[in-house]
């Protein structure tokens, strides 16, 4: 038993920590939520570059997976640059794609990075459906290559942009791994909700340090600090869990992951937006750009309720 | 990353486990807050002590198997799902066995340790102060210098268990005139029934004497029993205050088997919907807590030294606690009033998690400052 990363591990975090950090992504994201897409499709090869994509891909498809463990470090990262795009909805896709024939079809590309790949399940909005390259369609009769996509609909995080699949379309697999699919995309959805959290403690923390009122900073309020402690002590015990899920995957662990990182992501940007005042309530500051995603990513694959539901099933 | 045991921790575990299948009592003890609870339980220990269960991380000459931090993590595990009784001996082993190991003389170790192994001498903390209680630094209770020894004099307070323990440890001032007053504190061991001591229990909420005043008229103390330098005490003692709160008082092991007694309790209660969410809540900070101690107990093995993430721990741990029972008592409805049920002993020992070991106030300030780094408020 070793439960910490290895120095690979945390390399890995740190050069694309470095590389998105370099990307300057709230810019990015602005142009995303706007419907331009030139800049994130360049930070989306970057990504696949990186290896991230890959991570989900088998060997055999000329991935490096799967690995787990490397992809909620990975989502960790994504969701502290707030990088837009369907990344959970391409992950969850290699997830699905294991028949020999589809996973030939599309993982090479999907792990290059060629594909950008949205995902909707029975009732679901597809995310970035407008500008993802391949979408999927889980329907009662299998798994389907959607035709297109109706009109796009906004969403409470501006970077996520919400259709619907259009119906009908080329039937890829009648028996598609539905089940595993959830449980990469509610791993990848844990970290990404994390990263989210650890950004926004940690811009906020940054903020209550130098701005003055009453002649102090007022993170040296009581109040202030206890509230941040408090987003601290959630955002630290979700991390073991959302590694821990990535060892086991198992979908009690995963879920418990789920619920748990998401709830310290938006107890966090509750904080957040109410230690920055009225300037976090702006869209021009970039705070917004984290505390909206936090909103959205607690019910996206999966409620709270849905994976507390799981996780009492799991319970021997 | 790697979350499976080694074979020898697993052997170890299949050890511990066979033998407390074999010796824990098939029913509750008494509650160790009362004077049968309390024999019972200093029994318990002697019968773990027999096979050298009591103190596993211990050193072997002390009475301890020598196992390590995560054996000891994989012990407390089997220890509470085989439903066996809560540790009388917890302030001793957690927090005054620590200390000696670090800042003790042979001679301590060697006297204390084994004793207290074995339930024959069971310790009290005698830190806090009717003026010192957040601000333990401001304690007035005073060592005198005298031949071979010291006098000690003043008062101390909500000292856990005292009301029937042995021994106490504490700070006390052994001078005055410092300029800061963290310093000329000691370290000192002293025994609750010498000449000049008196107790005075006091019941906790539900009228139990969980905890006592004390007050100290003159009482001898020989030299062999400061513990580390005189004046020294303060840093000693804040060494052994991060383990409180940290890795050792509060085991991952004893919340997982109390997750699985409250899913047990709302499963035989139907399943009721209403209180899934709190249930299925229970489950996961009982997991977030024992994965957070793993990655601790990794890095700690790593080599890495753990400070004030201990605060991190205290808080957790104490608002878990509350809200496992309060979820219990909400499931038993009416039957949950009745203080035979062991849920409503365990609710009134968790009320209390909050306030010592360092109030969650006073952690939230350390996590706040030395964790994220915002600027010290006023406190010294
Ligand atoms: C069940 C139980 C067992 C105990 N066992 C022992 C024992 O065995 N040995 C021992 O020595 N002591 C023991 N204690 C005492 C415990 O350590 C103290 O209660 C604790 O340190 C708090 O001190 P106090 O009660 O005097 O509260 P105070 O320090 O008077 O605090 C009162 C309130 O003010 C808050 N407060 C104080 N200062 C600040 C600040 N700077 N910022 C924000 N809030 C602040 C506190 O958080 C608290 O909410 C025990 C207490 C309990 C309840």
């Amino acid at each position: 038993m070793r439960f910490l990363l290895d120095t690979e591990q945390r390399a890995f975090a740190q050069s694309l920590d470095a590389m998105l950090g370099a990307a300057g992504t709230p810019a990015v994201v602005r142009d995303w939520s706007r419907g331009e897409q030139a800049r994130g499709r360049a930070l989306w090869s970057r990504i696949a570059e990186a290896g991230v994509f890959a991570l989900a891909v088998p060997e055999a498809y000329e991935g490096v997976g799967p690995r787990p463990v490397e992809l909620a470090v990975a989502f960790v990262e994504l969701g502290r640059h707030a990088v837009p795009g369907p990344l959970v909805e391409t992950v969850a896709a290699a997830a699905l794609l294991l028949d020999p024939g589809p996973a030939e079809r599309f993982l090479p590309a999907l792990a290059s990075g060629a594909e950008m790949v949205t995902l909707a399940r029975e009732g679901s909005y597809a995310v970035d459906g407008d500008a993802a390259t391949l979408r999927l369609a889980l329907t009662p009769d299998g798994l389907r290559l959607a035709p297109g996509h109706g009109p796009v609909h906004a969403s409470l995080d501006p970077a996520r942009r919400l259709t619907r699949l259009l119906p009908g379309g080329e039937l890829l697999t009648p028996d598609p791994p539905a089940e595993r699919a959830l449980l990469w995309a509610r791993l990848a959805t844990a970290a990404q909700a994390l990263g989210v959290g650890l950004a926004l403690l940690e811009r906020t923390v940054a903020y209550v340090g130098q701005r003055v009122q009453f002649g102090v900073p007022v993170g040296s309020f009581q109040a202030v600090k206890h509230r941040l402690a408090d987003a601290k002590i959630a955002l630290e015990f979700a991390r073991p869990l959302v590694l821990g899920a990535a060892v086991t995957m198992s979908p009690a662990d995963v879920a418990a992951a789920k619920v748990s990182a998401c709830e310290a992501a938006y107890t966090t940007a509750r904080a957040a937006l109410q230690l920055h005042g009225a300037i976090g309530y702006t869209a021009e500051y970039d705070l917004s750009l984290w505390l909206t995603k936090a909103r959205a990513l607690r019910t996206a694959w999966g409620s709270a309720d849905a994976c507390r539901t799981e996780v009492l099933r799991g319970h021997g | 990353m790697d979350l499976a045991h080694s074979p020898a921790d697993d052997a170890f575990r299949a050890e511990a486990r066979a033998w407390l299948r074999a010796h824990v009592p098939p029913g509750p003890l008494p509650s160790l807050e009362t004077a049968e609870g309390f024999a019972a339980h200093r029994a318990w220990e002697a019968e773990l002590a027999a096979d050298g269960w009591s103190a596993v991380s211990w050193p072997t000459r002390y009475g301890g198997r020598d196992c390590g931090l995560m054996r000891w993590l994989v012990f407390e595990e089997e220890y509470y799902a085989a439903g066996a009784p809560g540790r009388v001996n917890q302030n001793g082993v957690s927090l005054l066995a620590p200390t000696l190991l670090d800042h003790g003389t042979e001679e301590q170790r060697a006297r204390v340790l084994p004793a207290m192994a074995t339930g024959e001498v069971v310790w009290a903390q005698a830190w806090s102060e009717p003026e010192a209680g957040s601000d333990l630094a401001a304690l007035r209770a005073r060592a005198v210098r005298v031949d071979g020894g010291w006098r000690l004099s003043g008062s101390k307070t909500w000292s856990s268990r005292a009301a029937f323990a042995d021994r106490a440890f504490g700070l006390f001032r052994t001078d005055p005139d410092t300029e800061k007053p963290h310093q000329g504190l000691s370290y000192v061991m002293f025994d609750l029934r010498a000449p000049g001591v008196t107790v005075r229990p006091i019941g906790r909420l539900d009228g139990k004497p969980a905890f006592a005043e004390l007050f100290l008229d003159e009482v001898f103390v020989p030299d062999e029993d400061m513990i580390g330098e005189p004046g020294r005490g303060w840093r000693i003692a804040m060494s052994t205050a991060a383990n409180e709160r940290g890795l050792t008082l509060r085991s991952p092991g004893r919340f997982l088997a109390a997750a699985d007694r409250l899913h047990a309790l709302w499963l035989e209660r139907g399943s009721p919907p209403a209180g899934a969410a709190r249930v299925a809540d229970a489950l996961i900070g009982a997991r977030a807590y024992q994965l957070f101690t793993y990655a601790a107990a990794s890095r700690f093995l790593a080599g890495e030294r753990l400070g004030p993430e201990s605060s991190l721990n205290k808080v957790f741990w104490s608002e878990y606690d509350i809200a496992l029972h309060e979820t219990a008592l909400d499931l038993l409805g009416e039957e949950g009033e009745a203080a035979d049920t062991g849920w409503a002993e365990g609710y009134v020992f968790s009320l209390a998690g909050p306030i010592y070991a360092g109030t969650n106030e006073i952690q939230r300030d350390i996590v706040a400052e030395q964790l994220l780094g915002l600027p010290r408020g006023r406190r010294r």
